[in-house]
């Protein structure tokens, strides 16, 4: 993988002001239940699509927001423009709070912010030719006087993004152009205003690989030019790792790791970063290192695991990770996967309720009638299986409560970014009054 | 009412200059014409045709017909006789009232279009602007309208008319412009059903984001991103709608609710008077009345369903461009043939013609891909 050329150094980490500051920036959307639920107006669940984000985007530099499907990226992205309401939080903006304006005073402030989509197939109106739609933005900012005027600004941006000669593109519709030639005329659209902030979603995940390296080049080079601040949202690290100065791994609506592009890929601190850099995909033959990426899925964004998010999936994790009544029935899945359905077959009557927990308990109680001891035994064969499994170690405690089963795990710390090096992470292996052993 | 779809012009077409909006306009109408083969062209070629003659008619009534709509004498003074057969001064003869048969049906093809031009205007106009609204706004907005739609659903067509006459009779009076409302108030849940629905998929469009995050306003992103995107089905409607909208504004004539006789022709009227001359053996007071109705609403049908069938992407069957391939020469042929068989890869079963295996070989693959592509 290149590295981002040098052209484009970090600006001077000053004090110079933000550009942009977000602050505890939360997105949580309401999940409607069933048509029942909503009758009897029980509360619905909640998917916590951003959870408490905090960044502070310098101007000129290129961020890149880093994650899974899921992680809360995009919508991060979209609340920075505006674009989704955020349920509490700061969006400081010069002096102004963009997590608080009202829809109708947002849309002055929008031609200094503005979007690069994923999919520019479908981010062009497609009855619209290029001419009027890259020009749309101008008229309805107020910033020509004439038809004549918008177009002519309109056949500038074209030569500037690469749509040349542009006359040949004024009067054509979307449907005429090729994918790469749509993102060029979705970014013409974007800077034409002279915005300061660009979100960039994905903006080459649907183009050709030929064209690919095109479109990040042409970006680098407005931004060199025109003084762009980039939030880059993507999935892939390779292109992160080329385009980005910074970057921002997120997981499940949260930072887990911040910090320039090289200290992250030289020296990722954050499991889930290790495993994301161990995930890309490497053309060397040689190279047959097991890959131990993380186990499982992304959880739920509805109820997300107690403490830190990752760690059902972390290798490392240990006591203070947030242990909870799920990832001990998670443990026995695990367990009747490996031994099979006899096992299955004979625990599961025994471990019964722990099947239907939920919520996030640090504490559970299984009745097991008149088997109390069976299920301690039980619990101790599993520990002596697998010994090695993280969740063994957030187990406090196992006690027999008159015809129940009472295990206790260690009270979880959710994790705040910690300064390590020049990277902010959020894990307790790097906290030095929670880890003696890491 | 084709004037409205939006062109897409192939790639392969030379960049249009100059005046493209016109441009694009025409081929916007002429893109059906074009398209079409078979029945369906038939259909809208026949539909176009009978269509364009009923408005040439309408057009050119005062110079086509021989006399006025309400006109019972001659310019002699002298009274028409009634019930005069078909001849030489009255060609369709006369009615009861002694109206000239061939002017009435004449200045009737006047009214049926004035009335259902204006109910298709006020009814796209309401149905389109209402449908837009409820589709984008949605919340409260959308359920009101569509609680009102479906009730304006509920009833029956010609009842609904026919109250919607007769209340507004009192206030506008019995001319085409009671007539044009009445029908609108049939028709306006159709567009709106139609155009809420295509708006409330086209709302989740990322181009519509795209608008929001340029600062666009609602009523903005309404008539510049999504009007002009969810009208495209409105034509086939609109042309099958007013096919519709004559036999309710002969209905309301015949049932003595639309236009009142001294203000216009009109062909329902006119059937209705000829009910009891039936019998009687006169047979022509009945006869050109019911067949303009019949080649007008049959025009417009036809127009519709042809539209229908090249526009609609679930049922249109595109012309297929017939591809030629070049033929094989004779020294290829022999070649080919010489080739031993187990020295040819992909082959599993014996060649013995030249001709059989054509399409496998190279020349002809290669062109049968770039037929594909066009």
């Amino acid at each position: 993988m290149p590295t981002k050329p040098e052209l484009m150094t970090t600006p001077e980490q000053s004090a110079e002001r933000p550009l942009m500051e977000i602050r505890d920036l939360k997105v949580h959307y309401e999940l409607r239940g069933s048509a029942l639920a909503r009758l009897v107006g029980g509360e619905g669940e909640t998917v916590k699509a951003v959870d408490g984000v905090n960044v502070a985007l310098r101007k000129g530099e290129v961020l890149g927001l880093v994650g899974e499907s899921g992680s809360g990226k995009t919508t991060l992205g979209r609340a920075l423009l505006g674009l989704v309401r955020p349920t509490s939080g700061h969006i400081t903006y010069g002096d102004l709070d963009l997590a608080r304006m009202p829809q109708r005073q947002l849309r002055s402030v929008r031609r200094r912010l503005q979007m690069v989509f994923q999919d520019p197939h479908a981010a062009l109106n497609p009855s619209m030719d290029l001419a009027t739609a890259i020009g749309h933005p101008l008229r309805i900012h107020k910033l020509v006087k004439s038809k004549a005027e918008a177009r002519e600004r309109v056949r500038e941006t074209l030569e500037r993004v690469g749509l040349t000669p542009a006359d040949q593109f004024l009067d054509k519709l979307p449907a005429e152009l090729s994918g790469g030639q749509k993102q060029r005329a979705v970014i013409a659209r974007a800077i034409i205003c002279g915005p300061e902030l660009l979100v960039a979603d994905e903006p080459i995940s649907m183009l050709d690989m030929s064209v690919r390296a095109k479109i990040l080049e042409l970006m680098l080079e407005l931004g060199r030019d025109l003084d762009l601040t980039y939030v880059y949202i993507t999935h892939d690290l390779a292109t992160a790792k080329f385009f980005c100065d910074r970057v921002a791994i997120m997981y499940l609506g949260r930072v887990v790791e911040i910090g320039p592009t090289e200290e992250i890929f030289a020296d990722p601190k954050h499991p889930y970063t290790k495993a994301l850099l161990r995930a890309v995909p490497d053309l060397d033959p040689e190279r047959k290192v097991p890959r131990d990426l993380p186990r499982g899925e992304i959880p739920d964004a509805a109820a997300p695991p107690h403490g830190c998010s990752f760690h059902p999936r972390c290798p490392f994790a240990f006591e203070p990770c947030g242990w909870e009544a799920r990832d001990l029935r998670a443990m026995f899945e695990r367990r009747w996967i490996r031994l099979g359905e006899d096992a299955l077959a004979r625990e599961e009557p025994l471990v019964g309720e722990l099947t239907e927990v939920d919520a996030h308990e640090e504490m559970v109680r299984v009745r097991a009638g008149g088997r109390a001891a069976e299920l301690t035994a039980l619990l101790e064969e599993a520990r002596a299986d697998e010994p090695d499994d993280p969740l063994w170690k957030g187990v406090e405690r196992i006690e027999s409560d008159g015809g129940a089963v009472v295990v206790r795990f260690r009270p979880g710390i959710d994790p705040g970014l910690l300064r390590v090096n020049a990277v902010d992470v959020a894990c307790h292996l790097h906290d030095p009054n929670l880890s003696h052993d890491h | 009412m084709a004037t409205v779809t939006q062109p897409m012009p192939g790639p392969g077409r030379t960049p249009v200059k100059g005046s493209t909006r016109v441009v694009r306009l025409l081929r916007g109408i002429a893109r059906p014409y074009r398209n079409s083969h078979g029945v369906g062209r038939f259909m809208l070629v026949t539909g176009t045709v009978l269509v364009v003659l009923m408005l040439l008619t309408a057009v050119f009534a005062p110079l086509i017909a021989t006399f006025g709509f309400s006109q019972v004498a001659g310019a002699d003074g002298q009274r028409f006789m009634n019930h005069a057969e078909p001849g030489a001064e009255h060609i369709f003869g006369t009615t009861t009232q002694g109206f000239d048969v061939f002017s009435r049906v004449v200045w009737g093809a006047r009214t049926a279009v004035t009335v259902v031009l204006l109910a298709l205007a006020f009814s796209l106009f309401l149905g389109v602007l209402l449908g837009l609204i409820a589709g984008f706004v949605g919340r409260w907005v959308d359920r009101v309208l569509v609680m009102v739609m479906d009730a304006l659903f509920a009833l029956p067509a010609l009842l609904l008319a026919i109250v919607v006459a007769f209340l507004l009779s009192e206030y506008v009076g019995g001319g085409a412009s009671t007539a044009a409302l009445a029908i609108t108030a049939v028709y306006v849940p159709q567009y709106f059903r139609v155009v809420r629905a295509a708006t409330v998929s086209a709302k989740e469009q990322t181009y519509v984001e795209a608008a929001r995050a340029m600062g666009a306003r609602p009523a903005t992103i309404m008539f510049r991103y999504l009007l002009t995107n969810v009208i495209q089905s409105v034509p086939v409607i609109a042309t099958l709608n007013a096919a519709d909208a004559i036999l309710t504004l002969a209905g309301l004539g015949f049932l003595g609710y639309g236009i009142q006789p001294t203000e216009a022709a009109e062909w329902g009227y006119d059937l209705q008077r000829a009910v009891s001359d039936t019998g009687a053996g006169i047979w022509w007071t009945g006869l050109y009345p019911g067949l303009a109705i019949v080649l007008l609403v049959m025009g417009l049908t036809l127009m519709g369903e042809g539209l229908n069938e090249t526009m609609n992407p679930a049922i249109r069957v595109r012309r297929l461009i017939p591809i030629s391939m070049p033929e094989l020469t004779a020294a290829q042929r022999t070649k080919a043939a010489q080739v031993p068989e187990r020295d040819r890869p992909g082959q599993d079963r014996p060649v013995d013609t030249g001709g059989e295996d054509r399409n496998s070989r190279e020349p002809g693959s290669g062109e049968t891909g770039k037929g594909g592509a066009a």
